[in-house]
């Protein structure tokens, strides 16, 4: 008698195993399919990325801006003499002593902005 | 046996009889009893069919498994490839200059091909062939494989598969996208369409571009998911991106000056470098005629062809500093020495050689302003052959750069063994020796880096390169003070004049040689550097065979060099070092601070 109850017993456990295997296969499948997707779309997000850089590119080209602005909207570089440079005083020491003894450690730009004094 | 056919008769004539009257248990032929020999015989051959079938199947499940597990993996199991995408080239600022991007190849099997009329029109108009070209492709039947095109773009090959047609099908690769196109063609090149490097970068780190393929061995469902990965995935290796010294912009401004001037002054091509004096990078280098690497259909070697690497020229009056510098260095002269160059011609052997001009009296300043070759040949014929054959090794001539780049020149010095002195005096000027222009434009680094050589370099560098003292600092500021001389009002080049900067430069001027004798067309170049009080810019120009009357360097290259290195320093946010004058700040409407403000007023 008390032999039976304990298959019964072991047999209801055994059983409550296999729906839990069944349960975790099933599961785990799902997640994976899941991650599977994920890594697609990573893929398609990272080709998407590469396509818009590649449009950018194209959309910024110097020398597409340099047609537009000549053409269509009559633009002309601005003469050297027409310029105004200011320079921020900025202490580098990379930045050449004199000015016959350049320092050539760091390139010798100073930071610097340029305005325009306008059209002739 | 006689029994068993008295029964077989009893059957036949009463069977229906007995039937009628017993079972069927009393059938006489089932009381026929066999002998107990045949009995085990039967017996006997089953037990041993099954024995078989049992040692077959221990033979299968413990001996030979792996035929049953190929099979039954067969059945749900699949390999994946997962292509490697090549690196992107990008510039110093990291604008992309070649990229890749998923694409298709669309094929068909003749024989299974079955579509409607209109299907076979919209399938024409997508591969953009006629419908002939298609129908030659479809003809042949006898082929179970035909490629429709190669590197159709992803959003055209999706809509060929929505077509629905039998017969066609896609193959997933990449295609190689150029996006500056022929401004970029010759320092990019391409790929082709196996995805190797043919030209230029592409070809010179292939390598470091190219990925490796990887794959997965995946269990799919029923709906074609991927549900299981069977082995451990390896991953596909992405190519290396490559970051390139080459800057966008200068190279659109070297790109478009030297276009515009071949085209106006005629001549049959150019080229143009332009070298960071700093860090040893090429920031521009273009060619013309050029080529647009998206569309490869047909292309020349003319197009193809990289001048300022492959290509090498006479150098001319451009050499003439060196010459000085090696003067300069041994002691031989002094910048104020005193040299006769009348009557502007000089017999060496039975050879005379002139000047455009006759000069008098010069010194050695004058000799490099004027662009003496009298001057420069009496101070070479001072020297020992090897003395400058030394030299010009020193500054790399005669030696292909070590770029990493297919198809360097290396250029041509004759041994100084055979050097015979009118050889050596026409050398002195740059005749009679070949250099390539990005040669050139790096030996004139020395002047640029108070004596250093650089190493050159196509790659981003982040520090600044360390060079090989070649020659004295004084030395090459002595020669970099000449050098200003000649690209300023006195000099050869005024027209390099650029406004706002310092600039000093040597213009050259040479016959051309075709099938080994000189021709009536010149290569004209320009080689100069700028701001000179703090270098920052090499620029080396060079125009072969401007048609026309105007074919002397200083008339032809050195505008083209003033443009480019005006434009290269307003990109590269030089600071001008011509004089400035104190400005207003109240004239521009600013808080009133005058030291921080000047304005350029040009050189004094």
């Amino acid at each position: 008698m008390y032999l039976n109850r304990l298959n019964i017993l072991l047999a209801i456990i055994l059983l409550g195993c296999a729906l839990a295997l069944v349960t975790a296969q099933a599961r785990a499948r799902k997640l994976f399919v899941e991650h599977e997707r994920a890594r697609a779309q990573s893929k398609q997000l990272d080709v998407r990325a590469n396509e818009l850089q590649l449009q950018q590119t194209q959309f910024a080209k110097a020398s597409l801006i340099d047609a537009k602005a000549r053409r269509d909207m009559n633009m002309q570089a601005v003469p050297a003499d027409r310029l105004v440079h200011l320079e921020q005083k900025v202490p580098n020491p990379s930045l050449p002593a004199s000015s016959e003894a350049p320092a050539l450690k760091e390139p010798a730009s100073a930071p610097l902005t340029t305005l325009s004094m306008g059209g002739r | 046996m006689a029994k068993l056919t008295r029964v077989v008769s009893r059957i036949r004539s009463g069977g229906a009889s007995t039937r009628r009257k017993g079972s069927f248990g009393d059938n006489a032929l089932l009381k026929v009893k066999l002998p107990e020999w045949r009995t085990k015989i039967v017996l006997g051959g089953l037990s041993l069919g099954f024995l078989a079938l049992a040692g077959k199947v221990i033979y299968l499940q413990a001996f030979s498994t792996s035929y049953l597990q190929k099979q039954g993996e067969a059945r749900y199991a699949r390999t994946i490839d997962l292509p490697a995408s090549r690196g992107k080239i990008v510039d110093r600022n990291g604008t992309v200059l070649a990229s890749s991007l998923p694409a298709s190849s669309v094929w068909v099997e003749p024989d299974q091909f079955a579509a409607r009329s209109d299907q076979k029109i919209q399938l024409a108009k997508l591969l953009n062939l006629s419908s002939k070209e298609l129908d030659a492709k479809l003809s042949d039947e006898d082929r179970s494989f035909v490629y429709l095109q190669r590197q159709v773009d992803a959003s055209i090959a999706e809509q060929i598969s929505s077509l629905g047609i039998r017969g066609i099908h896609r193959q997933r690769e990449y295609k190689r996208y150029y996006p500056e196109g022929e401004t970029m063609a010759h320092v990019v090149g391409f790929t082709n369409i196996e995805d190797r490097g043919q030209e230029g970068i592409e070809l010179a780190l292939n390598g470091d571009l190219s990925g490796q393929a990887g794959h997965r061995r995946v269990i799919k469902d029923n709906l074609g998911r991927v549900v299981e990965d069977v082995i451990p995935l390896r991953e596909p290796v992405n190519g290396q991106d490559v970051q390139l010294s080459i800057d966008s912009k200068v190279q659109f401004h070297a790109f478009a000056a030297l276009k515009e001037a071949v085209k106006e002054y005629n001549a049959e091509s150019g080229a143009v470098v332009v070298l960071d004096v700093v860090t040893g990078e090429v920031l521009a280098l273009a060619n013309w005629p050029t080529y647009n690497p998206n569309q490869r259909s047909r292309l020349s070697g003319q197009q193809l062809r990289n001048r300022v690497m492959t290509d090498t020229f006479e150098p001319g009056s451009t050499m003439k500093p060196f010459t000085t510098a090696l003067a300069l260095e041994t002691g031989r002269v002094k910048p104020l020495t005193m040299i006769q160059t009348a009557p502007g011609k000089m017999t060496i052997g039975s050879h005379t050689i002139h000047d455009s001009h006759a000069h008098g009296m010069l010194t050695v300043e004058e000799i490099l302003q004027k662009s003496s070759n009298i001057g420069t040949a009496k101070m070479a014929l001072q020297m020992a052959p090897k003395e400058m054959w030394d030299f010009y090794a020193n500054l790399g001539l005669g030696q292909a750069p070590k770029l990493g780049f297919p198809g360097a020149a290396a250029g041509r010095i004759r041994p100084f063994k055979s050097w015979k002195p009118i050889e050596q005096a026409t050398m002195s000027y740059g005749h009679g020796l070949s250099v390539s222009l990005i040669q050139l434009a790096r030996a004139y680094s020395v002047f640029a880096r108070d004596g250093e050589l650089l190493p050159v370099s196509l790659i981003r560098q982040n520090q600044a390169a360390p060079g090989v003292q070649v020659v004295k600092v004084e030395t090459a500021r002595a020669v970099r003070k000449m050098l200003e001389m000649a690209a300023g009002p006195g000099g050869t080049a005024p027209k390099a004049y650029v406004q706002g900067y310092r600039v000093a430069g040597k213009t050259g001027t040479a016959h051309k040689q075709e099938n080994g004798r000189y021709v009536n067309k010149y290569v004209s170049s320009f080689v100069g550097f700028a701001p000179v009080s703090a270098p920052r810019v090499v620029v080396a120009v060079m125009i072969d065979d401007p048609k026309g009357k105007i074919y002397f360097g200083g008339d032809v290259a050195a505008p083209i060099f003033a443009r480019i290195t005006n434009d290269a320093l307003r990109s590269l946010r030089v600071a001008p070092d011509a004089p400035m004058l104190p400005l207003k700040t109240s004239d521009l409407g600013l808080s009133d601070s005058p030291a921080l403000v000047s304005l350029s007023q040009g050189p004094q």
